[in-house]
């Protein structure tokens, strides 16, 4: 019994200590950011590997999305008589949900995995201690960068999924359902908020953004260095990803849109 | 002034060095000190914590008692853009390379040059090559670091710890791995980057003979004390049982060649 308690104690210790450790890496970080702006190529060529490279994932993801949404939502709306709003069900849906959502959870899959795999190996292998001995601190060259453009893809990401999305809707609604072009359309640009809807959509992406980032740089930064270590903090990477962005996702929405 | 001069004259020193790892003490109040311009080995069984030393010397570790001073600074109690620019006049040969795995061997050398200085490209082109010319390997400029055998691997990465022309050089386990002619270069490159270019060295390593060839001065460590310096050849002629040993290579002896462990028959018989 007291066994049991002492091991609660320990592992709450060590995830505080942990979240401590966490919280003082991304305050570098940030800080580190900066440094990037002078160093263009560094913040490019993360870019490329992990908003470019997670181009195609995310179109077809969004584009599948979009398609399953016109169907279901034409299904239900037809049995209101209501199908012309179906161009403003799918987007609005993307744009404040399942956008940010479904692209940050792929996001982590595809690019958070890899930075903590990346960066993990890097440790193991002593590279990240090797930079040190040469006076180049690998937060600024090696984890500012990935950070950044962490930051930076998300959104875009994001933007890319819904604006697909729609596309998707559009083809199973409009082409193959037969729901009047028009209105699929007008419908949509009339209700859709710029403010309320967009830009929400957008200030989560950007929060996921920072919080997949953040995590797999840390997951990596912090594993034990042996090829064990690496897999598992590859793992938390996915898992916690997952419980933050649906967690946040909940917290933003009901700041957002709810009268909490 | 009398003072002043010997304190000039050491490069590196530590003082009453006390360092653990969790409960496991691995240095306990040791001093050494390394001379200015010249080649001082550091050797002892696997495991005593040479690598440590050296990580403790480069500021990567933090004793928990004693000082470590390198060029008259004290590395522990600098500020990290201090230890920065020190670290830039040190260069560190790691024990696995620790080459950046996702540039190629000529982009590797080239990095800390390009990191910490404006020279022209065509200029660093000049010096890589040199650098890789001397340990032998400028025909390899072209490959990736997983396409090198380990024993090359360190020799880039050697040349990578040289780019900068550095005031020292640690040099952790150079000999390992390396066949007899590669051997062959690599001291007399030491011993080269030594006396022309007077860059103090540390060589940590357990084999015996090549360490006894280049080095002015060797520290034997062994169970986190120090058991035996000298000259090469003054430690031939000890007497200390502890040296006797690890210069004979005998298994028995006071140098334990087992990680501290409960009895044998014990362990076995247990369960
Ligand atoms: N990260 C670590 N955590 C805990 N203990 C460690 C760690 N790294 C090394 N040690 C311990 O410190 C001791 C010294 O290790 P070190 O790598 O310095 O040995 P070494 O003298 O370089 O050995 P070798 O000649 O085999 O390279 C070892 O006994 C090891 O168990
Ligand atoms: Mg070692």
């Amino acid at each position: 019994m007291i066994c049991f308690f002492e091991k609660i104690g320990k592992k709450t210790l060590a995830s505080f200590s942990k979240l401590g450790r966490a919280t003082f890496f991304l305050i570098q970080v940030i800080k580190a950011c900066l440094s990037v702006f002078l160093r263009p190529k560094l913040l490019l060529a993360q870019l490329y590997s992990i908003g470019v490279l997670s181009f195609m994932i995310i179109t077809i993801s969004g584009l599948f999305v979009g398609m399953v949404l016109g169907l279901q939502g034409f299904y239900i709306l037809s049995d209101f008589g209501a199908e012309e709003t179906l161009g403003l069900m799918v987007a609005a849906s993307l744009v404040r949900e399942l956008g940010p959502v479904i692209s940050a959870l792929l996001f982590a899959g595809r690019a958070g995995s890899a930075l903590t795999a990346e960066i993990g190996l890097m440790k193991t292998t002593e590279q990240l201690s090797g930079m040190e001995m040469m006076a180049v601190d690998p937060i600024k060259r090696v984890i500012a960068p990935r950070f950044l453009a962490g930051f930076i893809s998300m959104p875009i990401l994001t933007t890319l999924f819904s604006s697909i999305g729609v596309i998707g809707g559009q083809i199973v609604g409009v082409i193959i359902l037969g729901v009047d072009e028009g209105s699929y359309w007008s419908q949509m640009q009339a209700n859709i908020d710029f403010q309320g809807d967009i830009i929400n959509g957008v200030i989560k992406s950007i929060v996921f953004g920072v919080v997949i980032s953040w995590i797999a740089l840390f997951e990596g930064y912090d594993t034990i260095p042996t090829s064990e270590g690496v897999s598992r903090a590859t793992t938390r990477t996915v898992v916690n990803s997952a419980f933050a962005i649906l967690g946040l996702d909940f917290i933003l929405t009901a700041l957002m849109f709810g009268d909490i | 002034m009398e003072v002043s001069n010997k304190k000039d004259q050491n490069l590196v020193s530590i003082e009453n060095l006390t360092f653990y790892r969790g409960n496991r003490k691995i240095f306990d109040d040791i001093s050494l000190n390394f001379q200015r311009g010249k080649v001082t080995a550091i050797m002892g069984p696997s495991g005593t914590g040479k690598t440590t030393l050296l990580k403790l010397i480069g500021g990567q570790l933090v004793p928990d008692r004693g000082t470590v001073l390198v060029d008259n600074k004290n590395v522990h109690q600098l500020t990290r853009a201090e230890l920065f620019i020190l670290r830039k006049r040190m260069g560190m040969l790691f024990q696995s390379g620790a080459l950046l795995t996702d540039i190629n061997v000529f982009d590797n050398v080239a990095f800390p040059i390009r990191e910490h200085t404006k020279i022209s490209e065509s200029m660093i082109r000049t010096i890589v090559l040199m650098k890789l010319e001397s340990v032998g390997l400028r025909g390899a400029s072209k490959l990736m670091p997983n396409e090198l055998s380990g024993g090359m691997a360190r020799r880039i990465a050697l040349a990578r710890a040289i780019s900068l022309d550095p005031m020292m050089i640690m040099y952790d386990e150079p000999f390992s791995g390396q066949d007899p002619i590669s051997l062959g270069t690599l001291v007399k490159l030491i011993k080269e980057l030594n006396s022309a270019l007077k860059i103090t060295s540390i060589i940590v390593s357990h084999d015996v003979q090549d360490t006894a060839r280049i080095a002015d001065y060797i520290y034997v460590l062994s169970g986190g004390k120090i058991v035996g310096e000298g000259t090469p050849d003054q430690l031939k002629n000890d007497s200390s049982k502890f040296v006797k040993q690890f210069f004979k290579g005998e298994a028995d002896g006071p140098v334990q060649f087992h990680y501290p462990a409960k009895d044998y028959h014990q362990d076995i018989f247990e369960s």
